[in-house]
């Protein structure tokens, strides 16, 4: 193992780390469940305009670090800062008002069952973006569906769709908002190699449209060298390693080569394309 | 010493300090676990009623939704209601009839009949009904939005949960349970009629006026105004166990079953409350 190696692996080296301020700002954020420890004393950073990808085992706190984000989780210690405002301590309106500026696509999709994929759109846009005419959210919710593939499915119900479209309609739902963060929890899980393929170039696509920044949970490798610019591996509920995917790919640390060995890299980063 | 064996081994050998030791704090731990979750639980209720108050009472105020849930409240229980309703009036009057004869009183009987319908028949049957329906189906749709993280979605989109799912359905509970119980109190007493003119023959206008001369004021008012809280808590109770499901599909069931149960323990305790203010009052 090379110097540069030694100094990722639990460590905040990182190979592609920006000099611009951080947009997310987590330090020394600790969660438990019922005794149990999940998240210990983890620090990390979203940057601007970049991918970050958070690669662990099932277990190791992926989920509930971007869940204390977003402050459905509240964390036992630690803050979270962003735009350089702690989400553990502000009031429901400040909370609110960062909330409108990230877009959170849920493991299971979480498509309100009871509406149709319109009025899933719908739902948040009349919310958030009050200020809109019937023609700007009908327009808004067609651009959103056009670029996840899915304009022909506005008035089907989400048990009509399968589990790959599910996942772009609540895609189309987070983006439809123009977020300026996106949190991705484990975007291709349980998904067929092919879909997942192209959820990843989905992701890919929303950063180039939409300017976001995001974290992407997953232990997908694919999904990862597909999307990720900058990957931090958790282990125990902490930061292991720190680095660019190539970096990691290089690793000679056992851990990293468990995870990245098992499946051989793609020959080509997942191709961007525009609708 | 041979002789003495046998009857040694027949005697059951007492358990060492140790293990009644442990036996002894394990049924401690269980207890204070069982304690401490049941006060748990007392707590979150409290905090929820606290929250759904406050969403009720705060600037916006989601209309459309609160009128889909009086839709699936009013329309969607009323075929289970209006039967029970004419079968509770007609099973009353079947076996008060031979009762009443006994005495010479039959005249009494659509007075009668009306009276118990109004005062508690047709409030109790009619809850208890609704907590099946409406309080299990509240359970189980928030409980598998919960499971399915769309209570999470939302809550992410800057809605708050309680303004959307909770204060509509407790509402429409409240405001559309009444307006059942007067349904099925009206169809009771419909019921009474049919079922008074099996064995005699009596006509629909003198049935009524004479169920309508026994009751009074005293007898309606209390009985409407239980209603609403019947209403408010099979609503509650309902998006309660909803909203505190646990994460897996098992607990989607038991989020409706536990609701079925609560809140007809509520419904029965609301209305020993309300029989005894009624007596102190009336």
């Amino acid at each position: 193992m090379d110097m540069e190696q030694q100094l990722n692996i639990n460590g905040h080296a990182g190979a592609a780390v920006s000099n611009t301020e951080a947009i997310i700002e987590v330090k020394n954020l600790q969660k438990g469940f019922d005794k149990v420890p999940v998240l210990r004393d983890l620090s990390l950073q979203l940057f601007e305009n970049e991918n970050l990808v958070v690669l662990g085992k099932s277990g190791s706190g992926k989920s509930v670090l971007i869940k204390c984000m977003v402050r459905l989780l509240i964390a036992d210690s630690g803050s979270i800062h962003i735009f350089g405002k702690n989400v553990q301590e502000m009031n429901e309106r400040e909370l609110a008002e960062v909330r409108v500026k990230i877009g959170f696509l849920f493991q299971s999709g979480a498509l309100y069952d009871s509406m149709t994929i319109k009025e899933n759109l719908e739902f948040p846009l009349i919310r958030i973006k009050k200020h809109l005419s019937r023609k700007e959210i009908d327009e808004k919710i067609e651009e959103a569906l056009h670029n996840v593939g899915l304009s022909d499915t506005i008035n089907k119900m989400p048990s009509q769709l399968s589990g790959g479209m599910r996942k772009r309609a609540s895609l189309a739902r987070t983006i439809v908002v123009d977020p300026m963060i996106m949190l991705y929890d484990e975007p291709t899980t349980g998904l067929d190699p092919v879909t997942s393929d192209e959820i990843s170039i989905l992701i890919n696509n929303v950063k180039k449209t939409y300017n976001t920044s995001s974290i992407i949970i997953t232990h997908d490798i694919e999904c990862a060298r597909a999307t990720g610019d900058r990957v931090i591996m958790l282990d125990k509920g902490e930061v292991y390693m720190e680095g660019s995917i190539e970096e990691f790919e290089q690793s000679t640390d056992a851990l990293i080569q468990s995870f990245f060995k098992i499946r051989q890299p793609s020959s080509t980063k997942a191709q961007t394309h525009h609708g | 010493m041979k002789a003495i064996r046998p009857v040694l081994k027949r005697i059951p050998k007492l358990p060492s300090v140790k293990t009644q030791a442990i036996k002894i704090s394990d049924n401690a731990i269980k207890k204070t676990q069982l304690t401490t979750r049941f006060f748990r639980e007392i707590g979150e209720f409290y905090l929820f009623g606290w929250l759904t108050f406050r969403a009720t009472f705060s600037r916006s105020f989601e209309f459309k939704e609160f009128l889909r849930q009086c839709f699936q409240v009013g329309n969607k229980t009323l075929p289970l209601i209006s039967l029970t309703g004419l079968v509770i009036g007609l099973v009353l009057t079947i076996q008060s009839r031979p009762i009443l004869a006994d005495f010479g009183a039959t005249s009494m009987l659509p007075g009668m009949v009306a009276v118990s319908i109004i005062r508690e028949m047709g409030p109790v049957v009619t809850a208890l009904i609704c907590c099946g329906k409406i309080g299990s189906g509240m359970g189980a749709e928030l409980g598998s939005m919960k499971v399915s993280e769309q209570i999470d979605a939302m809550e992410v989109s800057s809605t708050n949960p309680m303004r959307y799912l909770v204060v509509p359905r407790v509402l429409a509970a409240t405001l559309m349970i009444p307006v059942l119980v007067l349904y099925a109190d009206a169809l009771g007493i419909l019921g009474s009629w049919v079922g008074a003119n099996i064995k005699g023959d009596v006509t629909f206008a003198l049935f009524f006026t004479q169920a309508f001369r026994s009751i009074g004021f005293s007898d309606f008012l209390p009985a409407v105004i239980k209603t609403f809280f019947f209403g408010a808590a099979i609503g509650f109770v309902g998006c309660y166990k909803g909203f505190t499901a646990g994460r897996g599909t098992e607990s989607v069931g038991k989020a409706a079953n536990q609701s079925v149960v609560l809140a007809s323990v509520f419904v029965i305790l609301i209305d020993l409350i309300a029989v005894q203010i009624t007596d102190m009052l009336y």
